[in-house]
């Protein structure tokens, strides 16, 4: 009897894992960088036992998300689509109007359970962008440009608003992937571009105090060393002390004395630096590109045009994050918060982002025959 | 749902329509569209990581010197060093506050695997108190784990033994030495020296962080509390280098704190303890003033309590039984007590009947037994039946006659009465260097509009004049305008500090005192006031006090009722007279040149003659042989400097 089930359940997972069903250099590259990360953790949290447990729950769940999600096939997303992306813009409405958070409204209380609707959007966002763009002509015109850029604009703006200039920045980003995949000319991404640009004094009109001190701190730091300019100041000397080789698991000096600001959270990139070194650093990078490049790798052998933008754009917003983060802690880009992938402590990211990967699993379980 | 999907399948259709392999045509150009593009950004993302890696390298590889200097940097410890604090002395040198080594027990909770567990362990090595581990949770709260904590302050030096033997069974805990305030004469000075205890979050808001970094404890109350910035010091501080365990590994630079200056009082411990003891006990207040300048010789407030029990945090229990113990011991008699002054007032209001020209101090009054406001039937007795016949000032004071008094404050009116008492330093503080001080009440038309919105009466007035009615005053007014009486109606701040040491080795230095104010201008007034003062010592109510004592002693009595004969409690408290009177003596001596003034008040005593100045006779038999002494040398030197002038 118990035998009975136990080899029901292990023909159950080989199943969920073994078939073709998940990509297994992709899913091995998660799980490779979730252990660095949770190791990672339990040197930053100064060895938390709790805080590693209970991050390895959420990743747990995660996977379980992602796993689930994997078993839709990426027709029923697609039909989905309109009605997550209407559902997660009404959350961010019923967010602006009723939501609470400290300092900042980005959090929905609903008795239960308090989440940030704006996460939702770091998947619905793509896959609206995806839905619309396919069975238009392809490259797109202006006339589908304007669409998708009312899209993408009604809820980074209402994000921003919030104020999470971070989180709306990833958002709108994670869209125009969608809309430079489909092949926009690249002529028209210059002129785009150079729109964005001439818009950029006029948008600094629009920025918080607090968020125009960021960008201003990252052009001179040492001119308020104890105030905006101490997280860059103490990142850089984290990573800058870590030299090639790295202080050593638990011997970094800067997060256990407690200089390194929200050492778990978003600055856990700085811990890693200093105790693993330039060496970590660049093994840690290829990680993350091995996985960017075996996504869009699964984005091109995808069924249909829905199935490949959107497999497209999430691999290339995981890009968005590693980059702002990693900026962020060598003092190229102002402070924003963007967790680091699957690294940073934290409960709604790393779960969202799992998400996206089980939308990744499925594209590649339906993906065309013969093609891999 | 539906109609979505339905449109979806409609424009498929369309396409459809177009032929198969059109529709197959454009979804290959897609897919190639797609992968050039997939390319492209991969190679962009691939060029932004290389920028990103090459900064890391720049960072860790170029700047590396420089930022491990910087991180090195971040490894040095400032650690404040905490002062020693400034002691206190009476006038004799005698230690009144002390710093004293002491010995506690302190835990690193980092190194303490199981903390409930190892408490309970240790609580049977060294008994630890409730108290004790609510206060430990406390202090941990705001400290990082490897920052030790106080758990059980001032172990016996049995306890330090218990612990060494057992002690490789508490990894984490250890004995620490460290200064403890002290009082060693316990509650003798707990209202005048007053004590020490911790930085509470009220003091923090106040306190300059700077200054109190490292030190953990303040004055609140007492001279410990007024002189808090003289002797707190400066801190020091130590600039050590850390390992990545926070353990010091060397100190790289040190500089040390200066201690708090050394106080002394002008408090004579002689008097101060010879006036205790004759008190036995017995609820009250005493004073001591100099009068040639306002240095409090003596502060006496009965019954007391031992001020070593606030320095470390004061248990529940404790302090429970202080507030319920009789008598009130927390309370501060000397500054906030309040007492009706009844005739010691007397000589004040003669006084003030001089000073304003309303009496000459020949002038007489007849003495009837009952005097009346004209046209009013309302009698206000004397104390003898038929009266004391015609009296003049010093008669009226020497036999206490309510007469004279009542008419000198009826004919001075109620608003010059309150101004000339208020002069003498009545119903306001008196600016002694302690907190906390009382006001009294002095009697006035705006005292009575503020306190009762009702207008004055005239008879008010009349039993003002001996001291009665709405008076209340602390006995520190009451010995400072005593000693303004003595020194001749000059007026001076009471007191306490004398000398400051500054630093160890130098000699202590005077402290200059406020300059005094003239509020008697004529001689012939107060000299006809302390004749009848001493009157009161060798023929009046206290009368036999200044048996065998070398000096001429002018003092008062006053005898004040508690309880108004119309209250309800008269006649329901037990009518002993010991219970129904407050008894007080003011007294001062030489009287030709006055070098001491001294008040009693008994909370309850049979009348101030008989209770209250015995009491100030056993205060002056201690401030004697002192005074002897000192007039010894002053006579010797004057003697030696004018010999050989002459």
């Amino acid at each position: 009897m118990i035998d009975e089930a136990i080899a029901r359940l292990g023909y159950r997972l080989r199943g969920m894992v073994g078939r073709p069903r998940m990509d297994l250099p992709l899913l091995g590259a998660l799980l490779l960088l979730m252990g660095i990360g949770l190791v990672t953790l339990y040197s930053a949290s100064d060895l938390d036992r709790g805080q590693v447990l209970a991050q390895a729950l959420r990743l747990l769940l995660g996977l379980a998300f992602m796993f689930a999600i994997a078993r839709v096939p990426p027709l029923v997303l697609r039909n989905w689509t309109p009605w997550l992306y209407g559902a997660s813009v009404l959350l961010l409405l019923a967010v602006a109007l009723l939501g609470e958070g400290r300092g900042a409204h980005r959090w929905l209380d609903l008795g239960i359970l308090r989440f940030q609707p704006s996460e939702f959007l770091k998947l619905s966002m793509p896959m609206m962008v995806a839905w619309y763009l396919n069975g238009r002509p392809l490259p797109p015109g202006w006339a589908t440009l304007a669409v998708v850029g009312i899209l993408i604009l009604i809820p980074a703006a209402l994000i921003a608003e919030q104020p999470d200039l971070g989180t709306a920045l990833l958002v709108a980003a994670s869209g125009a992937f969608g809309v430079f995949l489909a092949g926009l000319a690249w002529w028209r991404i210059g002129a785009l571009l150079a729109a964005a640009a001439a818009a950029v004094p006029i948008g600094w009109q629009f920025l918080h105090d607090y968020q125009k001190n960021r960008v201003l701190t990252l052009l001179d730091p040492e001119a308020d060393p104890l105030g905006n300019g101490w997280h860059i100041i103490q990142s850089q000397i984290a990573v800058g002390s870590g030299g090639i080789w790295g202080k050593g698991w638990h011997r970094g000096t800067q997060s256990r004395l407690e200089f390194l600001p929200e050492h778990t959270t978003d600055f856990i990139f700085s811990v890693f630096a200093e105790e693993w070194g330039l060496v970590g650093v660049l093994l840690l990078l290829a990680l993350y590109v091995f996985i960017i490049a075996r996504c869009l790798w699964i984005a091109a052998s995808a069924k249909d045009t829905y199935a490949r933008l959107l497999a497209g754009s999430i691999s290339m917003a995981l890009f968005v994050y590693v980059m702002v983060n990693g900026g962020m802690i060598a003092g190229m880009l102002p402070v924003v918060g963007v967790p680091l992938p699957l690294m940073s402590y934290g409960g709604t990211s790393a779960v969202s982002i799992l998400a996206g990967f089980g939308v990744l699993m499925s594209i590649h379980a339906h993906r065309k025959r013969g093609a891999g | 749902m539906a109609g979505l999907r339905f449109r979806r399948r409609h424009r498929s259709a369309i396409s459809w329509r177009g032929g198969a392999a059109k529709r197959m045509k454009e979804a290959h150009q897609e897919a190639a569209l797609f992968r050039r593009r997939a390319v492209a950004g991969f190679l962009l993302i691939v060029l932004a990581l290389t920028a990103l890696s090459l900064r890391f390298a720049w960072l860790q590889i170029d700047r590396h010197d420089e930022f491990r200097a910087r991180s090195e940097a971040n490894r040095v410890l400032t650690r404040p060093l905490p002062p020693a604090r400034g002691l206190i002395y009476d006038r004799n040198g005698v230690l009144l506050a002390e710093n004293v080594a002491a010995f506690r027990l302190e835990v690193t909770p980092e190194q303490v695997a199981d903390m409930a567990a190892m408490l309970q362990a240790l609580a049977r090595v060294v008994p630890i108190g409730e108290d004790d581990v609510a206060r430990f949770n406390n202090l941990r709260k705001g400290k990082r784990s490897y920052q030790s904590v106080p758990l059980r302050m001032k172990l016996s030096e049995e306890e330090i033994a218990r612990f060494s033997v057992n002690r490789w069974a508490f990894p984490g805990v250890e004995v620490v030495p460290y200064l403890t305030r002290s009082y060693p004469l316990g509650a003798e000075f707990a209202h005048t020296v007053g004590y020490v205890g911790r930085i509470d979050s009220e003091d923090l808001t106040r306190l300059d962080k700077g200054d109190y970094a490292g030190t953990t404890h303040v004055g609140k109350t007492g001279v410990e509390k007024y002189y808090e910035e003289r002797l707190h010091g400066t801190p020091g501080y130590e600039k050590v280098e850390v390992n990545a365990d926070h353990r010091p590994l060397r100190v790289l630079d040190r500089v040390a704190p200066q201690p708090g200056q050394n106080l002394f009082l002008s408090i004579d411990i002689n008097i101060q303890e010879a006036g205790e003891a004759a008190f036995d006990g017995r609820p009250g207040s005493a004073v001591a003033i100099d009068p040639r300048n306002g240095e409090v010789l003596a502060m006496i407030s009965v019954p007391s309590f031992d001020p070593n029990l606030f320095v470390n945090g004061i248990s529940h229990a404790d302090y429970a039984a202080l507030l319920a113990a009789p008598g009130k011991p927390l309370m501060n008699r000397v500054l906030r007590g309040n007492y009706i002054p009844g005739s010691t007032m007397k000589p004040f209001v003669g006084l003030a009947g001089l000073e304003t020209g309303i009496r000459k101090p020949g002038d007489t009054i007849l003495s009837v037994g009952e005097f009346h406001i004209p046209g009013q039937s309302r009698g206000y007795r004397d104390d003898v039946r038929g009266g004391h016949g015609r009296v003049d000032l010093v008669q009226a004071i020497a036999q206490s006659v309510n007469t004279y008094f009542y008419s000198v404050a009826f004919d001075m009116g109620i608003d010059r009465f309150s101004e000339v008492m208020g002069q003498f330093g009545f119903g306001r503080p008196t600016g002694i260097d302690l907190v906390g001080e009382g006001s009294g009440v002095l009697p006035s038309r705006e005292w009575k509009r503020g306190r009762f919105n009702q207008p004055w009466y005239p008879g008010e007035t009349v039993i003002a004049g001996i001291g009665q009615g709405y008076w209340v005053v602390t006995p520190l007014q009451l010995a400072n305008a005593t000693a303004m009486l003595a020194g001749r109606g000059l007026r001076h701040t009471p007191r306490l500090l004398r000398e400051v040491q500054r630093g160890i080795g130098d000699a202590p230095e005077r402290e200059p005192a406020p300059p005094p104010e003239q509020v008697v201008h004529r001689e012939g007034d107060w000299l006809a006031v302390e004749r009848g003062m001493i009157e009161v010592v060798k023929s009046g109510t206290a009368r036999g006090i200044d048996r065998d004592f070398p000096y001429t002693i002018a003092g008062k009595t006053g005898t004040a009722e508690r309880y108004s004969r119309t209250d309800e409690t008269w006649t329901s408290i037990s009518t002993s007279a010991i219970e129904r009177h407050q008894v007080l003596f003011e007294a001062f001596t030489p009287a030709e040149d006055p070098r001491i003034a001294v008040i009693v008040a008994l909370e309850a005593g049979r009348s101030g003659g008989r209770d209250a100045a015995p009491i100030v006779r056993r205060m002056l038999d201690a401030w004697l042989p002192g005074d002897l002494e000192r007039e010894a040398g002053r006579n010797a030197a004057t003697a030696s400097a004018a010999e050989p002038a002459g």
